[in-house]
């Protein structure tokens, strides 16, 4: 009954014979121990679990792992490169743009397809863009201002200041 | 939340597919998008032996137009609405629908076809497809059948996809001048299922009269339904406010909401009373 | 601006320091409980009751024995051989960890399968066969006061009804005196719902109990570490697991509220079956199993009156509330405070005469009573106080703006004593609410509302002035199973003049591994990029009573400046020395003393410290360590002035929150940037119970809403873009001057929005809705009135 999948994480192609009804995230976490992305929910609500499969943001928490066969993952461990960090990683850091740190992987992966489909968003689309994605600590505005952040950073344009507006 | 043990099929064709159906019978379960059917069987709602996973089968993914329909294939992605020109140009009822369609991630993988062949009144695209008077094609071991949205939706969870049937396709008559279409649902957060939800698609001519409307209602009724009777109010008037009051109101009276935790028959039926003015209002205006 | 005392480089108080923790979090390097593997080890998953109340008739394992990789079915029976069936609450009540005979709520842990994978274990508890016979519950707190209701808690020899406490506080006579002759009395019944914390994460744990050294150590999802080894000791201790045999270890938490103070069942669970099989045990739940099984927040039922002049000023207040605890008080509040402090109710206000009480309830629902982001029961007292404020506006015909102004307690009276016996420490109330009008531009707003009012628009501008309490506690008034509210810092400086400092708090979020080193960096002038700080291990840190109720400033962050400043006094000592000139001769700035009037003749902290180590005076203990317990001699009173402008829909009564400015004074401040993180998400988490989130249960004490499908955490479509700023009015008692502030924002929002939709809906006759405050409720409102009518 177990089949054998290959998917490739972060680069690397990794074979393995799963269970039919081993969910990806399973697969990504406890088969190939890569623990950065999380799990929030047992409904595709919260978005902890996103990770790109072929580029695209998907919750890993509701795909099969034999439904990635043959698929590109990127979870929160393939986004730095040996240059340094992303520039969502960037973004959220330098913007406080977490907390607990547990919704922080699933948010940035999303927000890395937004801007690649949306390379300047307004606040409005960025709110939209991340509203598969809850998160209980921030509030969300510096989610926003990271995204904006990186959003510059990508588009070699002047970054906006990270200083908080706290008067 | 892990589901039952099953058994797991991913064929490269329908016909493969097909012959696959054919052989677990009742106790196989389509896997398209998954995000209806997947979260069931974490619950153990659902708990089918057998998985048959069509997201390999070329082909069945794409927008186009073509003999005088839009023509969605049945693994199109919820995403793939938003980003196709077609639809931005011509089909804005698309685009409001699916941004309010669960989120970004879920849309990546919901497929439009499973959307409707759930068979779910209180998933969107049923409403919007009864306002376009789409039909949807049904693919057997016999070879194809059409069927027409009005004759789709049978039952709560039930459609006109019998054992042993794949949707693959649905058309949607290409729109004549002068037609606008618009959808709205109430909502208690964004993502959320829709407390209700009117589709609308009118058309009128040169001189500012109704020739053509079709009137769909999300999770108001226990399945999609058509407001007939709304229609016919609006179809040879001029869409001044007395008209589209009377078709909103009709839409009221005849839709069938229960009471959940998102309203009492009431408020529902309120709702739809205000977002039918306002849907009418909308499509009008963007009618060309 | 904020004046810092020390440069950018050692980045001491003020400076927004952008924060250590977040390298690991945003590269996945995070370690949260569920990412722990053990050699061994096994998974165990939970059975759940279906019913509300019913008897327990048999448990069939027999069929879940047999599925792949079982290893073992526990029940309540089983526990009950070593005594571990039950177990204490916090407030001293007892609670089931399994039960043997019957079920008091629906999602309540029926027994645990043991197995060798997560999926395995899920398979056994599906295939677990329970047959009970089901019992009519007792869901609503009214009717389980009432005479002949069944008395639920069967198990307690002689009780003879559903009542558990009663509590008051304040001058019954003189208040009920003032309302019979008070010229205006306005009443209210505000309910606050049962909500969740709902943290990202949910609860869990890996029990790893070591047979051969007869150790246990404990992974869980805890904000109190030190609390919670003390527990399992009185818990297991009669089977040997004695407090030196435990270690606690509190790894990253992704988020608590409150939500991870209490000691839940599946922990128990998991150590017992750890101790008995000498194997690790992993138990993390589902987001369902968290919303419907642990601790709830919330669900008092509060009368609200307020007594005052014609003229608008507030004279006095009388609250009563009824409590539903669901079938154990296993709330976390402190001892000696039944009802947490809600005598905080009295609020922002200048008035001599107040009474308040509280009676608690045995339901069929799960038990709880925790924080959901606020100190012990703050959100409901300054709800109730701001709501009945904003009424009591409406009936004397005042700006809710001006009459708050008028009674608001001045800036010279604090220290000021309460009526129900509080001495709050500073505040300038005047000055928060003044910065929130002019931030917001107030008169310009309620033109602008008189405006739409005559064309029918609905446009409402809410206020919530709130004053908090926080940093429990004083020890002689606060203590948890008898420990003391206590809490502690520990600083190691290294011979290179590094350090590491360690807490007996746990940081779920707030980001203490910035935050204290900014307070030891101000203290010391080590810059606290140098500085390593370290929580959540038993082992390793200093005694503390752990993170919630917005404490660690108060407390562990007042430790760190103690235990900092006697290591100055160390370092002052050993400067003397190495300058050869008398302590008195010698003056500080951060990082280094000098010789007055020679400021050349210096010695840096890091060259003091290498001293300690390699140089230090005869007859000194050497090293330079100092650890401190810090006992505050108050709370701290952290408030804020909030103002929320919304526009509501006409027809379908959707909200749209136009506009929130929220203005916090937290005393002095550690990190801006930190705090303002706080006060962001603090304001989320007062939206989403102000118009999304509530547990729902039908008669049968089925729970309706029990997954994110149904329980409306908002989403950044549903967050506004908050308006944040402060003032600064310090702590007068506190080391440093800082007040808590993490919930500041979720104790002062819901008023403010709550306020704002009913100003909205004045013109129509509404003058109080209970939140959350959904369009669907709006409706139900003005269909009673008369205002809307259903289609026909």
């Amino acid at each position: 009954m177990e089949k054998e999948i290959t998917v490739t994480i972060n680069g690397t192609a990794h074979t393995v014979k799963v269970e039919p009804r081993l969910l990806l995230v399973h697969l990504i976490r406890e088969n190939l121990n890569m623990t950065g992305t999380h799990i929030g929910c047992d409904t595709s609500n919260c978005g902890a679990c996103t990770v790109l499969m072929d580029g695209k943001a998907v919750k890993s928490c509701t795909i099969l792992a034999v439904q990635a066969n043959g698929k590109s993952i990127t979870t929160v461990e393939g986004l730095a490169t040996a240059e340094g960090l992303h520039p969502i990683q960037e973004g959220f850091k330098e913007n406080h743009a977490l907390h607990c740190g547990f919704c922080t992987p699933g948010m940035m992966l999303r927000a890395v397809e937004l801007l690649k489909h949306n390379p300047n968003p307004t606040e409005e689309e960025i709110r939209w863009g991340i509203s598969g994605n809850l998160c209980r600590c921030t509030g969300y505005n510096n989610i926003v201002k990271a995204i904006q952040y990186a959003g510059a950073k990508m588009r070699g344009d002047k970054l906006p200041s990270t200083e908080p507006q706290f008067v | 939340m892990i589901p039952a043990p099953f058994d797991y099929s991913s064929p490269t064709s329908i016909q493969e597919a097909l012959n696959l159906l054919k052989k677990h019978g009742d106790d196989a379960k389509i896997l398209a998008g998954g995000h209806s059917l997947i979260p069931m069987m974490k619950l153990r709602l659902a708990t089918p032996a057998h998985l048959i996973d069509i997201n390999s089968i070329p082909g069945l993914s794409y927008i186009k137009e073509e003999g005088g329909f839009l023509k969605i294939g049945a693994l199109t992605r919820e995403a793939m609405l938003e980003e196709s020109d077609i639809i931005r140009n011509k089909y804005p009822i698309f685009t409001d629908a699916s941004k309010l369609i669960a989120d970004p991630q879920v849309r990546n993988m919901g497929t439009v076809g499973g959307n409707i062949a759930h068979g779910d009144a209180a998933n969107d695209h049923p409403a919007v497809m009864i306002a376009l008077r789409a039909q949807v094609i049904i693919t057997g071991l016999q070879g194809t059948r059409t069927v027409p949205i009005d004759e789709f939706f049978h039952g709560f969870y039930s459609t006109a996809v019998q054992a042993g049937e794949i949707l693959t396709e649905i058309q949607v008559p290409t729109p004549p001048k002068g037609t606008g279409s618009a959808y709205h649902k109430l909502e208690r957060k964004v993502g959320d299922y829709a407390t209700a939800g009117v589709a609308i698609q009118i058309t009128v001519d040169g001189s500012g009269k109704c020739t053509a409307a079709g009137i769909g209602l999300t999770n108001v009724n226990a399945t999609p339904m058509r407001a007939k009777r709304s229609e016919d109010a609006l179809i040879g008037k001029k869409l001044d406010d007395n008209a589209i009051n009377q078709a909103a109101h009709f839409a009221a009276l005849d839709c069938n909401p229960s009471k959940d935790l998102r309203g009492d028959e009431d408020f529902k039926r309120a709702m739809v009373q205000t977002l039918t003015k306002r849907m009418i209002q909308k499509a009008v205006s963007r009618a060309k | 601006m904020i004046q810092c005392k020390t440069s950018k480089e050692i980045g001491g108080m003020g400076h927004s320091l952008k924060r250590k923790e977040d390298a690991r979090f945003i590269q996945g390097k995070g370690h949260y409980v569920d990412d722990i593997k053990l050699d061994g080890m096994l998974y165990m998953d939970i059975v759940r009751s279906p019913y509300a109340y019913a008897k327990i008739k048999k448990i069939n394992i027999e069929k879940a024995l047999k599925v792949p990789g079982v290893a073992a079915v526990v029940t309540g029976r089983d526990l009950e051989k070593y005594k571990l069936h039950w177990m204490p609450t916090l407030m001293g009540d007892t609670q089931m960890v399994l039960p043997t005979d019957t079920v008091m709520y629906q999602s309540q842990e029926v027994a645990a399968v043991i197995a060798t994978s997560r999926y395995a274990a899920a398979d056994g508890v599906d295939a677990v066969e329970v047959e009970y016979e089901v019992m009519k519950p007792v869901t609503d707190p009214f009717k389980a006061l009432e005479k002949d209701a069944p008395v639920l808690r069967t198990d307690k020899p002689g009780k003879k009804d559903n009542h558990i406490w009663h509590w008051e506080v304040g001058d019954k006579a003189k208040t009920d005196a003032l309302f019979k002759k008070a010229e205006v009395v306005v009443k209210e019944n505000i309910y606050l719902p049962r909500i969740h914390v709902a943290s990202i994460e949910t609860c869990g744990c890996v029990a790893d109990y070591d047979k051969v050294n007869n150790h246990l150590t404990m992974y869980m999802t805890t904000q109190a570490p030190h609390a919670i080894r003390t527990v399992i000791a009185l818990v297991a201790g009669h089977v040997g697991l004695t407090e030196e045999k435990i270690r606690v270890i509190s790894p990253d938490i992704g988020g608590g509220f409150g939500g991870k103070v209490p000691v839940y069942p599946g922990y128990v669970i998991a150590i017992a079956v750890s101790f008995l099989v000498g194997k690790p045990v992993k138990w993390i739940e589902d987001r369902s199993e968290n919303l419907q099984a642990d601790s709830f927040a919330r669900d008092y039922h509060i009368t609200a009156e307020l007594a005052g002049s014609k003229s608008g000023k507030i004279q006095g207040v009388r609250f009563k509330v009824v409590a539903d605890h669901g079938y154990a008080d296993s709330q976390a509040a402190p001892t000696k405070f039944p009802a947490g402090l809600f005598s905080i109710g009295t609020g922002s206000y200048d008035y001599d005469t107040a009474f308040m009480e509280a009676d608690a309830v045995y339901t069929n629902k799960p038990p709880g009573g925790v924080a959901y982001r606020c100190s012990f029961r703050v959100t409901e007292a300054v709800h109730a106080i701001e709501r009945i404020t904003d009424k009591f506006a409406m009936e004397v015909k005042m700006d809710p703006a001006q009459l708050r102004m008028n009674n608001f307690i001045k800036k010279e009276q604090f220290p000021w004593k309460s009526p129900t016996g509080w001495t709050y420490d500073s505040g300038d109330y005047h000055a928060a609410l003044k910065k929130a009008m002019d931030a917001v531009g107030y008169d310009a707003l309620r033109k602008e509302q008189a405006e739409k009012r005559k064309k029918g628009e609905l446009m409402g501008i809410g206020i919530s002035s709130f004053t908090e309490i926080v940093g429990a506690g004083p020890s002689k008034d606060f203590d948890i199973l008898g420990i003391k509210m206590f809490d502690s810092a520990e600083i190691r400086v290294h011979p290179t003049g590094k350090a590491i400092a360690r807490f007996g708090t746990k940081s779920q979020g707030q980001g203490h591994e910035t935050t204290y080193a900014q307070i030891i960096a101000e203290e010391l002038g080590i810059p606290a990029e140098n500085i390593a700080v370290e929580e959540g291990d038993t082992d390793t840190a200093p005694y503390g009573l752990g993170t919630y109720a917005s404490r660690s400033t108060p407390t562990a962050g007042a430790a760190a400046a103690v235990a900092a400043r006697k290591l100055r006094d160390k370092a002052r000592k050993i400067a003397a020395y190495l300058l050869e000139v008398s302590e008195a001769d010698l003056e500080w700035e951060p990082g280094k003393f000098f010789v007055k009037g020679a400021p050349q003749k210096s010695k840096t902290i890091q060259e003091i410290v290498f001293a300690a180590y390699t140089n230090h005076p005869q007859g000194m203990e050497a090293g330079f360590e100092a650890t401190h317990y810090y006992d505050p001699p108050n709370l701290t009173f952290p408030f804020g002035s909030y103002i929320c402008v919304v526009d509501i829909d006409k027809e379908t009564y959707e909200i749209k929150v136009r506009r929130f400015v929220a203005i916090d004074d937290c005393g002095n401040i550690i990190n801006p940037m930190i705090v303002q993180g706080q006060v962001h998400g603090g304001l989320t988490q007062g939206i989403a119970p102000a118009m999304y989130e509530e547990f729902i249960y039908d008669e049968d004490g089925n729970i309706l809403n029990g997954t994110f499908m149904d329980y409306l955490v908002p989403t950044a479509v549903e967050s506004p873009h908050w308006e944040t700023g402060h003032t600064v009015t310090p702590s007068p008692h506190h080391p440093i001057g800082a007040k808590g502030v993490g919930e500041s924002p979720t104790v002062g929002a819901p008023p403010a929005i709550a306020n704002a939709i009913v100003d909205a809906l004045t013109p129509l006759g509404i003058t109080h809705l209970d939140i959350p405050i959904t369009p669907y409720k709006i409706w139900k409102a003005l269909k009673e009135k008369g205002v809307v009518k259903p289609v026909a």
